[in-house]
């Protein structure tokens, strides 16, 4: 059984790879703990409601809002942020197709995009309509990053994306 | 952000989660219990929702269950909605949770979470609700198996200290015809202002409905106008509008004239859709 | 000259700020944390007008961490960007839903929500002014008791003491009583829609500290870090030079970020915690409600014309909710007023635009600054006088273009320089939508109905008659150059255009210029603000500016080193050359740092080129008849959509949209497509489904991005097309005008009006749901 109580507990999170202590309260959000102790702030804090995908991460490789998981149910899953990531050819294509421009939503993006590829490699535009409208993006109008998410399916062709 | 102290408990076994709960509730502790927990995180960080102490059924592996087992699916409270779409056990319940928040939400909300929200709309239960499903609860009083429409008057009533393990689906209802629809104010995430799941069932149309009014309901009447081989479809629907168990809403996601005339379009929708099937 | 290899004016440069953004390791501002940060929490009103009775703190104060509790009476007086009429947290009364009422500090952020909710207010009910129309009866309740006494900052803002008007702008041009009788056809609608968001996606956050030397340093989501410290100075008596705003890379800003409302707020928190530092971060709700957001609009349009067709006479009335206090809403129903017309030559022009007070969220800038707004209802107007004559839309539109020679409403004179040309847009706009006037409405063989709506729009950039930028181009040893310029990165591409002006200047490839992204105003130049589409200009004009310094300081040096005169010199690839014989030459890398002869001797020294620009010959309008000069040119455009309209459930999809926009000359093409494409997006998702919803006592219903719900991915036009035209601006940098706002302006029009064409009903008010559509026809066919 896992238990954390009302004071403040060292918990272990594997993040990007990595075996983290953090300490935390049961009422931390993962998205918290991920920015205040661990320094990873491209999960971004933009509606902590579930509603705007700015704070996505991978959970056990699926897409997850960090904002509504709470740290202490991540423990014993691995986490992946964007600062996992290393130039992945996925970033290269949002750069090349004109997708980001305040790039507050891009790290979120490219995220489900990543997931996206690895579980759907052949997704139709409906199963792409589907997972990207998790994402809230207000500067581009969803043409170029639409774009860009193509463009990472057809090169990805069932090989590894990162 | 949660502003108030909780405890957290993940237990391994339905017996722990019993006894978790009979120890806090003896201090006199508001205990929830939890499984995707993004309502709870949503409401409480508004400061619409308190607990002392929250028990995770996520560490349950009975709760986790998703499978056939001989004639019945079975599925566990902690399920996300993803995976029971993606099992495709039951397709009619993955077509109409498919539509529920948005995909990566649905990666975290389970079906137990959503059955037991404090949203009006709980729109897992339609297809549960046609297909006359059992759940299997846990609590002090040890554990029991009932029709989900035995306990589901409005929302699921359980008593206190008692929690959602299972819902079980007989087999036989999955290969039935079905329509699933969802209509919103606007955008495809967003809540309905109609949601409907229905089967063809013996030739006979089986629909619950969700968003129409304060609470998500199967009618039998409704179910009869609609199957009433007299009537043309036109004179079905005018009827079936009638006979809903309470007042259409009226919110900011539609007024209740639109609903109703949303409602009417959705009505047909589904008849054309069992129709062909039938036909 | 011949082929400048180096040229980057006008190439698709890629964006400098992209690979970053794109690994995530950006810093915006909320990013920024440091040990023993302290974190305040807002308490915001509950109530849309009452009076503040008492506010009770003692429970709050027993939560552990709390630090220091602040209210209205701590700081009662007023602030703000035209008219000052809001004090930063409400004494006395509260005037709108989600209003600042108190602030906590803690040392976590978590204490301080938690205490913020534990403070009690009791509060004694006032009448809800819930809408413009309400407001302005003779005897509506009033929401500002002394509005005449509210200090000036900005000389064009009128209240109206003993009424809800905040400020009233007048055009009057020609004589319109006489022109209305003569003309043959009239109309006369009137439009409106509710207050609406920004919705960027950061969300605003700050962070203040005052050192024990007495400067205040702050850290902001904000489009106006000199506006931030001019604020600071007139209001809380701190030095401008003591004053230092640091702004980092801006998660989107649509104009939310231009005014400033938490610096103060967080000023205030660090002054009651001993001048430690203090961290505002809004959360979505408080965002959305809290800060200021979009005008809503009432408007009363009356427009006249001959039996050709050109419009002789037209009156507005624009009534604007600018909610509780005026803010930037103020210098709206001045810009609404000084381009009433939209891009049309009519000689009688009689505009009243009336800010008004209601008890909603304030407003602010938003992306269009008025223009979007007016454009919807003035492009409504004109299709419907379209169908009045029973002429072709576009033919109307073209029969009335204004262009050079004519005058705006405020009689500025017009030239070939200062304005686009709006015949050439609709022309080339028509074309692109396909615009069929025989087929204007099809049916499709599964029953749906396909229409296409065009609207056509201008829009000058109102800044400050002295706005100004400056720019400091400091070179490297290595030859390359860093540029500082205080114009803000918000998403839009600045820092990339102002490099490929740099490059261009110094024919120098665009990989040596570092643009130093962050802004700090201690180090950089003055800017007046990264608003009002005035960047590229003002920006743009002070760093070629700056590179015409720098070239003459590198000339002067490598005159030194090839010993020969400066004007035999040119500069170049990296290199000042005798352009007599351009092999013979000195690396930049070489004289950067000053030159060094072979005896070790030197001179010069590092070459640092500085650069400025200011507006040119900008007047104020006159208080009775609007007559001045508000902006320096206007840049003017042509956008249409196409619609497929199911008849069945009134709802629709939006096929195509198009927009055709002159904006002098195009620095970077693939970030002016950038820049229209979300402008048409962020404008058509505005047109059909963002609006704040109020009950009768002004609370906001929708407060959160779940039910204040923006366009999602798959809901856009599945085909967006942009085009240019280039008729160049004679004094912008390389022929540039402003285009950031611009892909916004035209679409409500254009939606509203295909929308309209396809429903076979008149659509004047926003938002267009299909519930909207439903309604509306219904009610016709009563």
């Amino acid at each position: 059984m896992i238990t954390n109580g009302t004071s403040k507990t060292v918990v272990k999170l594997h993040v990007n790879g990595e075996t983290r202590d953090v300490m935390i309260r049961s009422a931390d959000t993962l998205l918290q703990t991920l920015r205040e102790q661990l320094g990873l702030t491209a999960a971004k804090r933009a509606c902590q409601n579930g509603d705007c995908g700015a704070c996505t991460v991978l959970v056990n490789g699926e897409p997850t809002h960090s904002c509504l998981s709470l740290s202490i149910e991540s423990v014993d899953q691995h986490i992946t942020t964007i600062e996992g990531f290393n130039n992945s050819f996925i970033q290269q294509e949002f750069v090349d197709k004109w997708a980001i421009q305040c790039g507050f939503c891009t790290p979120g993006f490219i995220l489900n995009c990543y997931a996206l590829a690895n579980k759907h490699p052949n997704a139709d535009d409906a199963t792409i309509e589907e997972w990207m409208q998790s994402n809230l993006c207000r500067c581009t109008g969803y043409q170029e990053i639409k774009e860009a998410v193509k463009s990472v399916l057809q090169k990805h062709a069932g090989g590894s994306v990162s | 952000m949660i502003p108030f102290d909780f405890d957290y408990y993940r237990p391994d076994s339905i017996s722990e989660a019993v006894q978790i709960y009979e120890t806090l509730a003896k201090q006199s502790k508001k205990v929830l219990f939890y499984s995707g927990g993004t309502e709870f995180i949503t409401f409480s960080r508004i400061n619409q929702l308190y607990a002392d102490a929250v028990i995770d059924l996520k560490g349950i592996p009975e709760c986790n269950t998703l499978e056939m087992q001989g004639e019945q699916i079975v599925i566990g409270a902690a399920v996300s909605l993803n995976k029971i779409t993606e099992s495709n056990l039951f397709p009619l319940l993955g077509q109409t949770i498919k539509k529920i928040a948005d995909h990566t939400s649905r990666n975290k909300i389970t079906i137990g979470g959503n059955l037991h929200s404090r949203l009006i709309y709980r729109e897992s239960v339609l297809p549960l609700l046609v297909a006359e499903a059992e759940v299997r609860l846990a609590g002090s009083e040890g554990e029991t198996t009932v029709q989900l429409e035995e306990i589901f008057n409005q929302q699921l009533s359980t008593s206190p200290g008692q929690f959602l393990v299972q819902i079980i689906v007989p087999k036989t209802y999955t290969d039935s015809p079905f329509a699933s629809f969802k209509k919103t104010k606007m955008s495809k995430v967003g809540y309905p202002i109609v949601s409907i799941a229905a089967i063809l069932k013996n030739k006979q149309i089986r629909a619950a409905l969700s968003g129409v009014c304060e609470y998500p309901f199967r009618s039998v009447e409704i179910e009869a106008a609609l199957n009433d081989s007299s009537l043309s479809i036109e004179e079905k629907i005018e009827k079936a509008v009638t006979l809903l168990p309470s007042q259409i809403i009226d919110d900011i996601q539609a007024s209740s004239d639109y609903r109703e005339f949303v409602l009417k379009n959705t009505l047909h929708e589904t008849m054309e859709a069992l129709g062909a099937a039938h036909g | 000259m011949l082929d400048n290899p180096w040229m980057s004016v006008g190439k698709p440069e890629p964006r400098i700020d992209a690979v970053e953004k794109a690994a995530g390791t950006v810093r915006y501002t909320a990013d920024y944390t440091a040990p023993g940060l302290l974190h305040a929490k807002l308490a915001t009103s509950t109530k849309a007008h009452a009076k503040i009775k008492s506010i009770d703190v003692t429970e709050a104060w027993k939560i552990p961490g709390v630090r220091a509790i602040v209210t209205g009476k701590m700081f009662p007086f007023h602030i703000g960007p035209i008219l000052a009429d809001r004090p930063p947290l409400a004494f006395e009364k509260v005037r709108y839903f989600g209003e600042p009422l108190a602030i906590v500090v803690a040392d976590h952020e978590y204490q301080a929500k938690q205490a913020a909710g534990l403070i009690k207010v009791e509060y004694e009910p006032l009448p809800v002014v819930n809408s413009v129309r309400e407001a302005f009866q003779s005897n509506a309740p009033l929401i500002h008791e002394n509005s005449g006494q509210y200090i000036k900052i900005i000389s064009n803002v009128y209240p109206v003491q003993g009424t809800n008007i905040g400020s009233h702008i007048k055009i009057r041009k020609g004589d319109i009583i006489t022109a209305w009788e003569n003309c043959d056809y009239k109309v006369k609608e009137t439009y409106s829609f509710n207050l609406s968001d920004h919705v960027a996606l950061e969300p605003r956050c700050t962070l203040v500290e005052i050192n024990p030397a007495g400067k205040v340093v702050v850290h902001s989501t904000t489009q106006s870090p000199f506006t931030i410290k001019k604020v600071l100075n007139q209001f809380f008596n701190i030095e401008v030079g003591n004053i230092i705003v640091h702004v980092p890379l801006i998660g989107g800003a649509f104009g939310g970020k231009g005014t400033v409302q938490l610096e103060p707020l967080a000023y205030l928190a660090s002054k009651a915690v001993g001048g430690k530092m203090v961290k505002l971060e809004y959360d979505r709700e408080e965002d959305l409600i809290t800060a200021p957001g979009h005008i809503g609009l009432e408007a009363t349009i009356a427009l006249g014309t001959n039996k050709s067709g050109k419009l002789l006479a037209a009156q507005y009335t624009y009534l604007i909710d600018s909610g509780a206090y005026t803010d930037q809403a103020a210098g709206i129903t001045r810009a609404m007023a000084l381009d009433c017309t939209g891009p049309y030559d009519i000689a009688n022009v009689w505009c009243d635009s009336y800010c008004m007070y209601t008890n909603h969220p304030y407003a602010t800038s938003f992306r269009g600054y008025a223009h979007p707004e007016l454009t919807f209802a003035v492009e409504r107007t004109m299709d419907q006088l379209a169908k009045r004559l029973n002429f072709d839309p576009v033919e109307l539109r073209k029969i009335n273009a204004i262009k050079p020679g004519n005058s705006s409403p405020t009689r500025t004179m017009l030239n070939a320089n200062n304005i686009g040309d709006v015949v050439q847009c609709i022309d080339r706009a028509k074309e692109l939508i396909g615009w069929d006037e025989n087929s204007l409405r099809k049916k499709t063989t599964d029953g749906k109905v396909r229409t296409k709506g065009i609207s056509t729009f201008w829009k000058t950039s109102t800044t400050a008659t002295n706005a100004q930028s400056g720019a400091i181009l400091k070179f490297e040893a290595d030859g390359s150059v860093n540029l500082n310029c205080a114009a803000i990165e918000l998403g839009q591409g600045t820092k990339t255009i102002l490099a490929q002006m740099v490059a261009e200047r110094l024919k120098m490839d665009i990989n040596k210029v570092h643009v130093t992204m962050e802004v700090n105003t201690q180090t950089d130049p003055h800017q007046w603000r990264t608003v009002a589409s005035s960047t590229t200009f003002l920006a743009g004009r002070a760093v070629m500016n700056a590179a015409d310094d720098a070239i003459s300081q590198l000339k002067r040096t490598a005159a030194t080193a090839l010993q020969c005169s400066m004007e035999d010199l040119e500069v170049g690839g990296g290199r000042v050359y005798l352009k007599s014989s351009p092999e013979y030459g000195v690396k930049i890398e070489d004289i950067a740092l000053g030159y060094k002869y072979p005896n070790g001797h030197a001179v010069e020294g590092q070459v640092v080129g500085h650069g400025r620009y200011i507006q040119r010959h900008l007047t104020p309008m006159d208080k009775d008849t609007g007559f001045g000069k508000p902006g320096p040119w206007w840049s003017v455009g042509t956008q249409a959509v196409e619609v497929e309209w199911d008849p069945k459930d009134c709802t629709y999809t939006i096929l195509k949209a198009v927009t055709v926009l002159d904006g002098g000359k195009i620095i970077n093409p693939m970030t002016a497509v950038q820049q229209m494409r979300g402008g048409m997006y962020l404008g058509l998702s505005f047109a059909s489904q963002e609006a704040f919803l109020f009950d009768s006592h002004g609370t906001v219903l929708n407060p959160q991005l779940r039910t204040y719900q923006i366009m999602r991915f798959g809901e856009q036009p599945a085909d967006y097309i942009v085009d240019f035209i280039q008729t160049p601006a004679a004094d912008g940098p390389y022929g540039a005008r402003g285009i950031g706002e611009y892909g916004v302006i035209g679409m409500a029009g254009a939606l509203a009006n295909a929308l309209s064409r396809a429903a076979e009903v008149e659509l004047n008010h926003l938002p267009l749901i299909p519930e909207r559509i439903w309604k509306t026809r219904k009610e016709m066919q009563k």
